[in-house]
């Protein structure tokens, strides 16, 4: 196992108290794997990406622990944690290419970030970063311009590309294409994939809202709601047979190409998610779930119903009971979703 | 007929370096909006979008060409005229957050339109109507009105601001990339209002980059690339079976659920003479990887651009390099629109 | 623009942010889960618990007071002769005498009085002009701007003392109004660039563009829209103005081109300078208006300094 995570909890001070963020995540990505962490504002995934590579001051984590490569990761020690950030994990964080210091030029920004991990051998480095430019299409006098000489899409290729240079065992990419264009969307989105297939990176967690960017790009998907997990599970498993109310509602209201709302009519989710402040007990979808029963309100398992498959939905648990050991194929539990015209 | 006309509208905006010359944002875009009828206006970032939704807003003045209202040219309009004018014509825009100023309560921006416009209104007759927008826009009053902008979600805030816009009894809406920064689940929820009142008989022009929502919302669509119309029609014909390589390139970009990218080869897409080099590795032949293709098509944009070694001497100059786009070396004259069939305009290659 | 961020970051934008680059603005993150608020009841909980503000404001309202009271229970008017000259601090004159006789005291208290008076005279002059200048031409930029401004540097270059010697000359006396209206019309500009550059960056918030589609007027949209979210700011300009009207009616009081006929802080100083009053140790005569000067204007900076502390939130400690 290249990362396991095991019942993180994360917390954020203020001044009301501690807001618990993320609340006992568990999930392992393999090697060689490329991970989407699905949710929307407020759910706690860009908090969990944070959390295993820089906990900032307002943010302290309450519980679990995270492993790569075999070795725990000391989280709450920023000083322990800084020889290893960039070189066994990397983050891009959100925004991360409007915070590129405009002062400073590329090629200075990258040796700064060599000196600062003390590397050794600078000028291998330095040959292999004109290799990986040039894998993506940019051109070397990149490193001779101001982050803001650069388009969008290349600062933003410009990030990946300094956050991999040491060859991070994992990668955390934290809405790595919600700011481009649908083209330069495409070019990093495939520069992700690229640098998985040649191992410049082991494995990596996109996070994003996009589920139509993880159909491209992940192997498997994780959705998270209200700072707990709802489902995991392979990819295709994800797009083609959900099982949690929640991400098939998300399914549900995402529009395809050649979609037109005379032919079918898209369905948004009633209510808010909880604050999570003051969450309420039991299933936290509880209060926009249409299936929604007495037993939700105890909180449910995150278990495997089928292999690779995890969910965390007491109605989906019950009918797996139900036609567990009989052998058959259990069809999957969908909302009415779009006829085909 | 209230029809708003938009006749080759140019904006150029003057760079503060010597060396550069004029940016085109806009290069003499036509089209028409009817009653009922939603236009998307697609392009991505630098292709001058938001521009021409302003420009429609009288918020900026063109450098040429006209838009005309009812047909009266909106350029003319006296103070008065204008405020007029925007009891017709609104809009909503991307940032539902930073339409509101945070001092004040979020339903203020109610109360600046019956300031404006219904100053003799009673309370009561106001509240009912307040009451009654809000109502269109699937938004519960009590939990709305009286609350400060950062105590509703981005869905809330751009619902209301839609109210408001109803309040007006408008006929047309400019919406800037309004779905943009809310989540999955409102989306839909604000494109189904969208629907809803086109259904009623406005006029809507949906400014979007994101193609899927602009071919579900809309009966005709623009594509604008560089300032200028690159394909326009109805947007069937446009999706189902687009002519120009620039929508073909943005069709085969968009991620879909059900579909890995395609690695087909795609035709040149070159720009301009500035961009001689990366036309040379189009022209040479198939696409090769789909990363190298992927990234040849940014490196295209940035080809485009005017790429001056002393660039540095530009900043703290125009808004657009400061906030990383260069000056695009493209002619100020956009390429011609012919028809390939009824109702389906497409540029020549520029 | 199709650059943004597609979750939508609920912080809310305090105005000393408002000068903050577009990049930063949009670099600011939040906490999931956990929307700041920024209610007026936070500014006074901080207000009430900064150090420099509370001490700063303090002690400005304790030498206020003074000056109010002062001139009341002094026994003798400050230029009155009393015959005792040179004094030293006693029951009667309780700060001592002049070399002409006058009371120190009672000067000072009158000293204080005038010296608010023309910082307040000065900073509302300075204020109003600066303001006016400032957001006429941040509003409508162009060529408005460009003369503006170049009034606004045409004001700048011209010096301040000369011009006031020259005035001077041709005046036969020149009153507490005069001078405060004169330094006010000689120092709007800072405030005049300050408050164009705040106004260029709100004028195209959306919020402000709304208002325009609300059929507002632009003077509407300054006052209501506008100004309001540059408030901390116009209150911390107001605040350095009116000390440096003060300091700036010290020195030219000091230089004998202040107000004839009434006495000030610095026309005390002038008055021992030129009776040498430090080379004879006359130190009741030297030290206090010196002091009751710097403690006028320090008071102000250092509530200035928390002022800005509490306004904002990241220069707050911890």
């Amino acid at each position: 196992m290249s990362v396991s995570v095991d019942n993180l909890s994360v917390a954020y001070r203020s001044r009301r108290g501690d807001v618990t963020a993320v609340d006992g995540v568990s999930f392992a990505v393999a090697d060689g794997e490329i991970m989407g962490l699905a949710g929307e504002s407020g759910s706690g995934k860009s908090t969990l990406g944070n959390a295993l590579t820089y906990l900032d001051q307002r943010m302290k984590a309450a519980g679990g622990k995270v492993v790569v490569d075999g070795r725990e990761l000391p989280i709450s020690d920023n000083k322990a944690m800084r020889p290893l950030r960039m070189t066994e994990v990397s983050l891009v964080p959100q925004y991360a290419m409007s915070a590129l210091p405009p002062t400073r030029k590329i090629g200075k920004l990258v040796t700064d970030l060599l000196k600062s991990h003390h590397v050794k051998d600078r000028q291998a480095v330095l040959t292999e970063l004109s290799r990986r430019l040039e894998l993506i299409g940019l051109k070397e006098d990149v490193l001779s311009k101001y982050s803001f000489e650069l388009s969008g899409g290349m600062r933003q290729r410009v990030t990946i590309i300094m956050s991999t240079l040491l060859n991070p065992s994992l990668l955390v990419a934290d809405e790595v294409t919600s700011a481009l264009d649908v083209s330069t969307q495409r070019a990093v989105g495939e520069m992700l994939l690229e640098f998985r297939d040649r191992g410049y990176i082991k494995s990596a967690i996109a996070i994003t809202h996009d589920l139509s960017i993880l159909a491209q790009i992940a192997d498997s998907i994780a959705i998270m709601y209200a700072g707990r997990l709802a489902e995991r599970a392979a990819t295709d498993t994800i797009v083609n047979s959900p099982l949690h109310p929640y991400t098939q509602a998300l399914l549900a209201s995402l529009p395809e190409v050649g979609v037109r709302h005379d032919q079918v009519t898209l369905t948004g989710i009633p209510g808010r998610p909880p604050s999570l402040a003051n969450p309420p007990a039991g299933c936290r979808f509880r209060d926009r779930c249409p299936f929604a029963f007495a037993k939700c309100t105890q909180t449910p398992p995150f278990e495997e119903v089928r292999p690779g498959h995890l969910v965390a939905c007491w109605k989906v648990s019950e009918e797996n009971a139900a036609t567990a050991g009989t052998g058959q194929e259990q069809p999957a539990v969908l909302l009415p979703v779009e006829e085909q015209v | 007929m209230t029809t708003l006309k938009i006749d080759q509208v140019s904006k150029l905006y003057r760079a503060t370096s010597r060396a550069g010359g004029l940016t085109p944002a806009l290069r003499k875009v036509s089209f028409e909006l009817r009653p009922g009828e939603v236009i998307s206006l697609i392009g991505e970032s630098g292709s001058g979008k938001t521009t021409l939704g302003k420009v429609m807003l009288r918020l900026v003045q063109p450098t040429s060409g006209s838009v005309t209202f009812d047909g009266k040219d909106i350029g003319s309009y006296s103070a008065r005229g204008l405020k007029d004018y925007y009891r017709h014509v609104q809009g909503v825009f991307q940032d539902p957050f930073s339409s509101y100023n945070p001092i004040y309560r979020a339903d203020r921006v109610f109360d600046l339109v019956r300031g404006s416009y219904f100053p003799g209104v009673g309370d009561k007759v106001w509240s009912a109507k307040v009451e009654q927008a809000l109502d269109a826009v699937a938004l519960n009053p009590g939990d709305v009105l009286g609350k400060y902008p950062h105590q509703l979600s981005g869905g809330q805030q751009q619902r209301l601001l839609i109210a408001r816009a109803l309040l007006l009894d408008v006929k047309l809406l400019i919406a800037d990339e309004i779905i943009s920064m809310l989540d999955a689940s409102t989306r839909v929820d604000v494109l189904n209002l969208l629907v809803k009142l086109k259904r009623q008989g406005l006029a809507i022009l949906f400014i979007t980059h994101d193609l899927s929502l602009g071919n579900y919302v809309s009966d005709r669509t623009i594509i604008l690339r560089h300032g200028a119309v690159a394909e326009m029609g109805a947007t069937e014909k446009i999706f189902g079976n687009p002519q120009h390589e620039y929508t073909k390139m943005l069709l085969s970009a968009v991620p879909e659920l059900h579909k890995k990218w395609q690695h087909a080869a795609l035709g040149p897409v070159a720009v301009s003479a500035n961009g001689a080099a990366a036309a040379d590795v189009l022209a040479s032949g198939s696409a090769g990887t789909a990363l190298a293709h992927a990234s040849m098509l940014d490196e295209l944009t940035h080809a485009e651009q005017v790429v001056k070694r002393d660039l540095r001497a530009v900043f703290g100059g125009s808004r657009a390099v400061a906030s990383g786009r260069s000056q695009v070396a493209v002619a100020l004259e956009p390429p011609p629109l012919r028809e390939f069939e009824p109702d389906h305009l497409v540029a020549d290659p520029e | 623009m199709s650059e943004s961020v597609s979750e939508a970051p609920q912080t809310p934008q305090l105005p000393s942010a408002v000068a903050a680059s577009p990049v930063a603005a949009a670099a600011v993150g939040t906490a999931p889960g956990v929307t700041v608020g920024r209610r007026r009841g936070d500014f006074l909980y901080y207000g009430l618990r900064n150090k420099k503000l509370v001490f700063g404001l303090g002690l400005e309202l304790v030498l206020a007071v003074f000056a109010i009271v002062g001139p009341m229970i002094a026994k003798f008017a400050p230029e009155a002769l009393t015959g005792a000259q040179l004094q030293h601090p006693n029951g009667t004159y309780w700060l001592g005498t002049n070399a002409l006789g006058q009371d120190i005291f009672s000067q000072l208290a009158n000293g204080l009085r005038e010296s608010y008076l023309v910082g307040l005279l000065g900073a509302v002059s300075a204020a109003v002009v600066g303001m006016a200048l400032g957001f006429t031409a941040g509003w409508r930029g162009g060529i408005l701007d460009e003369i503006l401004q170049m009034i606004t540097n045409i004001i700048v270059m011209i010096p301040a003392l000369v011009l006031l010697v020259v005035i001077g000359s041709y005046l036969n006396s020149r009153s507490v109004l005069f001078e405060g209206v004169f330094i006010g019309l000689t120092t709007w500009p800072w405030v005049a660039r300050a408050v164009r550059a705040q106004t260029f960056s709100l004028r195209s918030r959306e919020f402000v563009e709304l208002a325009r589609l609300s059929g507002k007027r632009p003077v509407s949209i300054i006052i209501r829209d506008i100004a309001p979210n540059m408030a901390s700011y116009l209150f911390l300009v107001v605040i350095l103005l009116f000390g440096s009207s003060m300091l700036l009616a010290a020195s030219y009081d000091f230089l004998g081109l202040g107000p004839t006929g009434t006495v000030s802080l610095g026309y005390m100083m002038n008055a021992a300078q030129n009776e040498a009053a430090l080379l004879y140790r006359e130190w009741w005569w030297f030290i206090p208006p010196g002091v009751v000067l710097t403690l006028m204007v320090a008071a102000l900076l250092v509530a200035n300094v928390g002022l800005d502390e509490v306004f904002n939130p990241k220069l707050r400690e911890q």
